[in-house]
């Protein structure tokens, strides 16, 4: 059974990495689409499987956040990718499993996964 | 939405979007009578009466990239749905309170789902927020608060990976032990 104690020790984890890296300009973004749209869709699954992916892979830097809608509804869930000087990807019509090809690739790889963006979605 | 732990999101994200300090989701369950009651309550800038009447009309929102704030709209039309009931209140600068009843043995009775995966959205979100969250049926009861998990964490913020995973897997043994 999880404890209290159990979350005590990933504090103690986390506070050697504290401050060794103050600033976080160098990060990957990924953002996620969390308006009702979004959620609908599915966003919920695609959002925590990065989350898990971040946790499992700190030493990419990897932040995930959410956001609203950004008005293109009908392909949600929606993932937008912000890599330091680089154009943004964004990402339609995702799921977990598509999560974790972009998180590889993408990523961890320096490949945009183009069959899920949203310039091959347009077409 | 496929289940109500998205409801409870959408409805949720909404009192992080009123900017509240505090958000309570409480589940209540009524075996004898097959009910289930779902209430969301927040003390953010809450709405004026204008606004309280038009939301539940799928028509109104005051975001502008799109026209039609479905949130609300869903939330209660998913309880109409199994016969049970809707109900919102809200004051201007004290808060909004959203609830739900649900007859679970209705056909139309979506399942709670992943609620852990909710949480872990919510919090991730909004880590400066507070949350509780309490889910009884009769004696049992699955209880997180988050003013209790940040006594433990200190400076380490809620929405660090790792631990947003630990609050995920401890509410779903909380409710490994809570269903059987
Ligand atoms: N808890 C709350 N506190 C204050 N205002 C709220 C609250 N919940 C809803 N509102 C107001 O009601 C509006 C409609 O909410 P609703 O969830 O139906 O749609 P939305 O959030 O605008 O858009 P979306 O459908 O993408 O979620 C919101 O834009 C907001 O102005």
């Amino acid at each position: 059974m999880k404890s209290l104690a159990e979350l005590a020790a990933i504090r103690d984890k986390m506070k050697g990495k504290v401050g060794i890296r103050a600033d976080h300009d160098d990060d990957t973004r990924i953002v996620v689409g969390m308006a009702t749209c979004g959620i609908a869709a599915g966003a919920r699954p695609v959002l925590n499987a990065f989350v898990e992916l971040a946790a499992k892979h700190t030493e990419k830097h990897v932040s995930v956040t959410q956001t609203g809608c950004i008005g293109i509804c009908q392909y949600e869930p929606v993932v937008e990718v912000m890599e330091p000087g680089k154009d943004k990807v964004t990402y339609v019509k995702m799921t977990a499993e598509k999560a974790a090809e972009v998180f590889e690739k993408h990523i961890c790889g320096g490949k945009v996964v183009t069959e899920y963006t949203i310039g091959t979605a347009h077409k | 939405m496929k289940q109500l732990s998205e409801n409870i999101l959408d409805i949720a994200e909404n009192s992080v979007k009123a900017r509240a300090s505090l958000i309570e989701i409480i589940l209540e369950e009524n075996p004898l009578l097959n009910t289930l009651s779902i209430e969301i309550r927040d003390n953010g800038c809450g709405m004026d009466n204008e606004t309280l009447e038009r939301v539940t009309n799928p028509f109104y929102t005051t975001r502008t990239t799109r026209k039609v704030g479905l949130g609300i709209p869903f939330f209660k039309m998913g309880a109409e749905m199994t016969g049970g009931t809707f109900h919102i209140e809200s004051k201007v600068g004290q808060g909004t309170v959203i609830g739900t009843m649900y007859h679970t043995d209705h056909v139309d009775f979506i399942p709670l789902g992943d609620i852990a995966s909710t949480l872990m959205t919510l919090i991730g979100g909004a880590p400066e927020i507070d949350f509780v969250y309490k889910h009884t049926r009769g004696e049992k009861e699955v209880l997180l608060d988050t003013r209790q998990l940040r006594e433990t964490l200190g400076d380490i913020s809620l929405d660090t990976p790792e631990v947003l995973i630990w609050i995920r897997d401890y509410i779903n043994e909380m409710y490994d032990a809570f269903n059987n």
